[in-house]
């Protein structure tokens, strides 16, 4: 309990501080308090008075931040000025679609990775081993990006680019993990003894190496909300990463802001959920 | 695996060098317009054909290729300076700057890479010169990507410090910046080495990213982003397969960064 508190509050301050960081940059940002309606040459004297008094209440960062706190305590994300609609019901609209693109990429990519991280360690063959590290170095080398592309190109599902993205990456450590449990000398005894290769995977080699596997699932969603960007931006899908993209390329640093804030605090739990599950495995296994 | 690693290096030297002399090599300036030839096949005049716009397409691959071939390296020198900067001093001094730069490190690592670079990137303006694009682009790989190297470095210069030689340095009447300096700096060499060859890959692939997106370097100077934005454009009625060269100059030249890093990486 005092170490799921503990994880609370590390959220909960990297949160708040990562906010202050968005706050300072939008706030110091160029062009910030420049309106474009201020240029429309149909509204008088008043009106744009008034439209200088509504930003004047974000005169300094710390007032500015101030109010930032305010409204996201109220559960007001503010309005996204490229889109013009509230954040939050962009992110009610969008946010499913994003979980579900990196749900199946996650998916895919583990059971990929897993499973050509198993094959080599347990046929302790060269050629199989060159030939799966062959296919995950060469994904290592292809931009996300490229990867969407290739995909819209070839008319290919495009959620399944996720998983070529998460792929390599987590088989480039299973295979390291799962080499090194294999050629621990209790696996070692176990193979002499005469135990079958699946036994040996499933009691004495996953077990060693699970610890490390979980603490990297929660990597993997980082690496995954990242990718979905290009992904989302290239392929049409209407999540997250394509707003994101949006809101870059139409300076909407507000959204952009609470956009990062919010995949952190998704990519944080996750890693809080991996790091919670991992401590007893590992003393299970100690 | 070491005749890999020597092929390797051997390429990268070829295309730097290739790349270094584009003003000779290519055959017309990178934003040369042939007005008559758009989307032009490859031919002997334009040995890669040109793009839409009547640029030859060799001349931008090899001046995008030196962009991305150059600038990436000097990205990562930046972040790995930072890194010992940072993580070095940190390790260095202990108590509660450690863990102050160490929190700060675990902020920047818990934001989503490419999402904290589209965020920092949109705060600066995107209309802006070429010039200024490419110092901008690379700056923030520059800047933003410490974090990790800086906690290896935190952690590796804590070990040292608290090891046997800096101890006898210390005896010695040996403190504050000589021993950094003199004890310390010496003995990070191979991790920063490896942070540095590790870093440019990286920096590579989400300047690509960047680019694609529209986010990197301005047109009309050329990245390996840039150019491979063209793909967008590809379609199977139209097929220009030369069109996927920079894809595979670059999947080939990230390939020998991995293998010409393996040897680093073990000896740090």
């Amino acid at each position: 309990m005092r170490k799921l508190i503990k994880h609370v509050a590390r959220i909960v301050t990297v949160l708040l501080l990562g906010g202050f960081l968005g706050a300072t940059l939008v706030r110091l940002a160029p062009g910030f308090g420049v309106d474009e309606q201020e240029l429309d040459s149909r509204l008088n004297h008043e009106s744009i008075q008034a439209l200088r008094r509504s930003r004047a209440s974000d005169g300094s960062l710390a007032e500015y931040y101030f109010h930032y706190l305010n409204r996201l305590l109220h559960g007001d994300l503010g309005t996204s000025r490229t889109l013009q609609q509230p954040v939050r019901q962009l992110l009610a609209e969008r946010f499913p679609e994003t979980l579900e693109s990196v749900g199946l990429g996650l998916a895919l990519g583990w059971t990929l990775g897993l499973a050509l991280a198993i094959a080599p360690v347990m046929s302790r063959s060269w050629c199989v081993d060159l030939l799966t590290s062959l296919l995950a170095g060469v994904l290592l080398c292809f931009p996300a990006a490229v990867l969407a592309l290739l995909f819209v190109i070839a008319h290919a599902p495009a959620r399944l680019v996720l998983g070529l993205i998460v792929f390599p990456e987590v088989f480039r450590y299973a295979r390291n993990l799962l080499e090194h449990s294999a050629s621990l000398p209790h696996v070692l005894t176990a193979r002499a003894k005469g135990l079958g290769g699946f036994r040996v995977l499933l009691w004495h080699i996953l077990p060693v190496a699970a610890p490390q596997l979980l603490a990297l699932a929660g990597v993997s969603v980082s690496l995954a909300f990242a990718a979905a960007i290009p992904v989302e931006a290239l392929c049409d899908l209407p999540g997250i990463g394509q707003l994101a993209w949006k809101a870059a390329l139409g300076r909407d640093l507000e959204l952009l802001v609470n956009l990062t804030m919010i995949v952190t605090m998704v990519t944080l739990v996750a890693n809080t959920a991996a790091d919670l599950i991992t401590n007893p495995l590992r003393r299970s296994a100690a | 695996m070491k005749w890999a690693r020597m092929a390797a290096i051997g390429f990268l030297v070829l295309v730097s060098a290739v790349c270094l002399l584009a003003e000779f090599v290519a055959p017309a300036p990178y934003a040369h317009q042939f007005r008559d030839v758009p989307n032009a096949a490859p031919s002997r005049q334009h040995l890669l054909g040109t793009d839409d716009l009547g640029r030859d397409r060799l001349s931008r691959l090899l001046y995008g290729t030196r962009v991305s071939l150059f600038l990436a390296p000097a990205a990562a020198l930046l972040s790995s300076l930072l890194a010992v900067l940072i993580g070095g001093t940190a390790g260095f001094v202990g108590g509660w700057v450690e863990r102050c730069v160490m929190a700060a490190a675990d902020l920047f690592l818990s934001l989503p890479w490419l999402f904290l670079l589209i965020t920092v990137r949109a705060l600066l303006p995107l209309n802006v010169s070429p010039f200024t694009s490419v110092v901008i682009t690379f700056a923030l790989l520059g800047c933003l990507g410490w974090a990790g190297a800086a906690r290896v470095i935190c952690a590796d210069a804590r070990t040292l410090c608290s090891s046997d030689f800096v101890l006898l340095a210390r005896a010695s009447g040996n403190g504050g910046f000589r021993l950094l300096w003199r004890h310390i700096l010496p003995n990070l060499k191979p991790v920063l080495y490896a942070q540095f060859w590790i870093s440019i890959p990286v920096f590579i692939l989400t300047e690509a990213n960047l680019g694609i997106l529209g986010l990197g370097v301005a047109e009309p100077l050329p990245s390996w982003g840039s150019l491979l934005r063209e793909l967008e454009n590809f379609s199977a009625f139209s097929a220009q397969p030369w069109q996927f060269v920079p894809l595979i100059l670059l999947v080939v030249v990230v390939s020998c960064f991995h293998l010409a890093l393996q040897k680093q990486e073990l000896s740090a």
